[in-house]
């Protein structure tokens, strides 16, 4: 185990460590203590590496992630695994907003709540919010899911594309061209799996299920109020 | 007021509510939505013909034409990126998307930039394989999007763009209407195939400046710091947000005025947002002095720019190198005559066509139609684009050696004046045999 203790280190020393991992992966557990709030912590990492920061990470923690599973045994800042594109990235505490804003690939848990936009222009990956959501959640998602075992703020999925959202709680309100939809067989069990690989233990069945209505797609001029 | 009027004596053409006003309110009115379009303002605004230099007579000594040497090379981004970007010519390409613009259109502009020695700029969707390897010198746009956007193709760019606004359209998001999402172009944003694909106006995960110098830390981050990180905004509060991008950690400054080119947006805000190329290089200039920071942080100008002396006209009041994107465009091709039978049977003439978001545009340039889009041919496209660059460079030396300049970054304010009280005022240059600049002195 390799230990980057940020009191030591300079935020470029620990990134451009794990960087270098993605030549020839020699130490594939790192540890990171006293984060002290500390923007970019871990990002763009590209290798198979297990991170573990022992504490609260500012903006952008594991931004743009691909392959490495970052743990955060605190709270995190704006844009956690922003653009994710793959791997797993996992926030014991609370997430600010934009958590997971247009990630590709990968899995986001957040363990507490998120703040707004959670899942903003989501690309194709799953996050998987224990608690609640804040407002504009998902707006203009493009694909990939969101789970919420909590309550969903105003507007959810506002403007969506093809991102499916379960909510397992309360919906303050839907945002424009986004509906409820049938939770089918084949979705409770998409959930469940999902459920099962985030760790969190929920009842697929209690969620409903949300999604685009399709009606924004294209521009027709009766839509006008919504736009 | 058009000449055909006067040939019927007694008829008076409203100024106010003349023909091409109220065959919009017409088609308003018959379809109930806002004309959307391309290309960048049409209606006349102050600009850089209304600059003249001085050329060297007595008080002033000039170069010799064709054997003293005017350097052209810029250094872009030495303020914190380990590998500057060294372009040959101040003017660049400016960033264009796959999906507005055709692959062979993006392959032609790369061509064309990589024979001179400049760099070209991808757009909202990301870089196409295509792209990367015809330019030597690529810079990334960073956009709200996030189209197509991935750490890979961030690590493989020359410069990193993070675009703010754009001069055609500053505060608005782009457009790309159904009909160009074809399956490759959905693919790359991972939008269903034929939607109308909205671009937000606002980045998903900061807002403002303090957030953008964490953003570009990150940018830095992830690139390990080797390639430089543009901001670009469109010209609005210039002054106010050159200093704040200064202050965010830019390493070059790109203005793009309300000339500025793009793929499609309402008719209203390209014509009404935004100020003139000329008004805002002087403030932006003003704003990097005032820091100390000019020459340091290097400002490219866009908006307008069509020959070498506009060119030139940029680097004296102050910018480091230009960006064309309209000209680059009429240089492969965009609104050629030979396609005028093509242009008006969809309604329009070479010369006028500005239906970008269409996709049917005959020069096969913003398309991706696969039949038009072959009218192009990326070579022959690269090579136009390529002479049409050595041109404004050219004619930029000529005029920098009229002025006794060795270098295009040594001509200076103190080498134009303005031919009216506008320029004079915005260009913050004497009127045309006063000493006088509007504004100065009260």
């Amino acid at each position: 185990m390799k230990t980057v203790d940020l009191t030591e280190h300079s935020v470029r020393d620990l990134n451009q460590g794990l960087h270098d991992q993605a030549k020839t992966i020699e130490e594939p557990d790192w540890e990171v203590l006293n984060p002290s709030g500390e923007h970019n912590l871990a990002c763009g990492l590209d290798a198979d590496l297990k991170v573990m920061i022992k504490g609260h990470a500012g903006y952008y923690c594991a931004g743009m992630n691909q392959h490495a599973e970052v743990t955060v045994d605190g709270n995190v800042g704006p844009g956690v695994a922003e653009n994710m594109m793959s791997g797993a990235v996992r926030v014991k505490g609370n997430a600010s907003q934009s958590a997971g804003a247009t990630a590709n690939g990968g899995l986001l848990v957040i363990e507490g709540d998120a703040g707004a936009r959670c899942g903003i222009s989501l690309k194709g990956a799953d996050i998987v919010v224990q608690g609640s959501v804040g407002h504009m959640s998902c707006f203009m998602a493009q694909a990939g899911r969101l789970v919420v075992c909590g309550d969903a703020g105003e507007a959810l999925g506002d403007s969506i594309y093809e991102t499916q959202i379960y909510v397992k709680g309360e919906v303050a309100s839907l945002g424009a061209d986004c509906i409820e939809k049938e939770m089918k067989p084949e979705h409770t069990q998409a959930l469940q799996a999902l459920l099962q690989q985030a760790g969190i233990d929920e009842d697929p069945a209690a969620f409903k299920r949300y999604g685009s209505a399709r009606q924004l797609y294209n521009f027709k001029v009766d839509n006008v109020s919504a736009y | 007021m058009s000449s055909d009027n006067t040939r019927h004596a007694g008829l008076r053409e409203s100024a106010t509510f003349d023909r091409l006003t109220m065959d919009e309110i017409r088609r308003a009115a018959e379809t109930g939505i806002y004309d959307i379009r391309g290309f960048g303002a049409k209606r006349r605004v102050p600009h850089f013909d209304d600059l003249l230099f001085l050329g060297a007579s007595m008080s002033r000594y000039p170069l010799e034409g064709y054997r003293e040497t005017c350097n052209t090379q810029v250094v872009l981004g030495d303020r914190f990126a380990k590998k500057p970007l060294t372009i040959d010519t101040p003017v660049t390409i400016a960033g264009m998307s796959f999906g507005a613009l055709s692959a062979n259109a993006k392959e032609a502009l790369g061509r064309g930039a990589s024979e001179v020695g400049t760099s070209t700029t991808t757009g909202d969707g990301g870089m196409t394989p295509e792209e990367r390897g015809q330019s030597s010198k690529l810079v990334y746009q960073y956009l709200p999007s996030r189209y197509g956007m991935n750490p890979n193709d961030l690590r493989k760019a020359d410069a990193i763009e993070v675009v703010l606004g754009q001069g055609a359209k500053p505060g608005g998001g782009g457009m790309l209407l159904g009909q160009k999402i074809t399956d490759r172009v959905a693919h790359m944003r991972t939008l269903p195939k034929g939607v109308d694909q909205r671009s937000a106006c606002r980045h998903p995960d900061w807002t403002g400046p303090d957030d953008l110098a964490i953003k570009i830390g990150e940018l830095r981050e992830i690139t390990d710091w080797q390639v430089p990180i543009y901001a670009k905004v469109g010209a609005t509060r210039t002054y106010y947000d050159v200093k704040l991008a200064v202050k965010a950690g830019a390493d070059v400054v790109v203005v793009d005025g309300m000339q500025g080119g793009t793929a499609a947006t309402q008719e209203v805000f390209i014509e009404h947002v935004g100020i003139p190329t000329l008004a805002a290089i002087p403030q932006a200039v003003q704003a990097l002095q005032e820091m100390g920071m000019h020459r340091k942080v290097q400002l490219i100008v866009s908006g307008g720019i069509r020959n070498g002396a506009d060119v030139a006209k940029c680097m004296a009041l102050g910018a480091d190198a230009v960006a064309i994107g309209t000209a680059a465009l009429v240089a492969l091709g965009c609104n050629h005559p030979k396609y005028d039978e093509d242009f008006r049977a969809i309604g329009s003439a070479a010369g006028f066509y500005d239906d970008y978001h269409e996709g049917r545009d005959p020069a096969g340039i913003s398309t991706q139609d696969p039949e038009l889009m072959q009218r192009l041919n990326p070579e022959e496209g690269g090579r136009r684009l390529a002479n049409y660059i050595r041109v404004l460079t050219m004619e930029a030396q000529t005029l920098a050696r009229a002025c006794g300049k060795s270098d295009l970054r040594n001509l200076e304010p103190e080498d134009l004046v303005a031919l009216t009280v506008e320029s004079a005022a915005m260009a913050r240059v004497p009127l045309a045999g006063t000493n006088w600049i509007p504004g100065d002195g009260y």
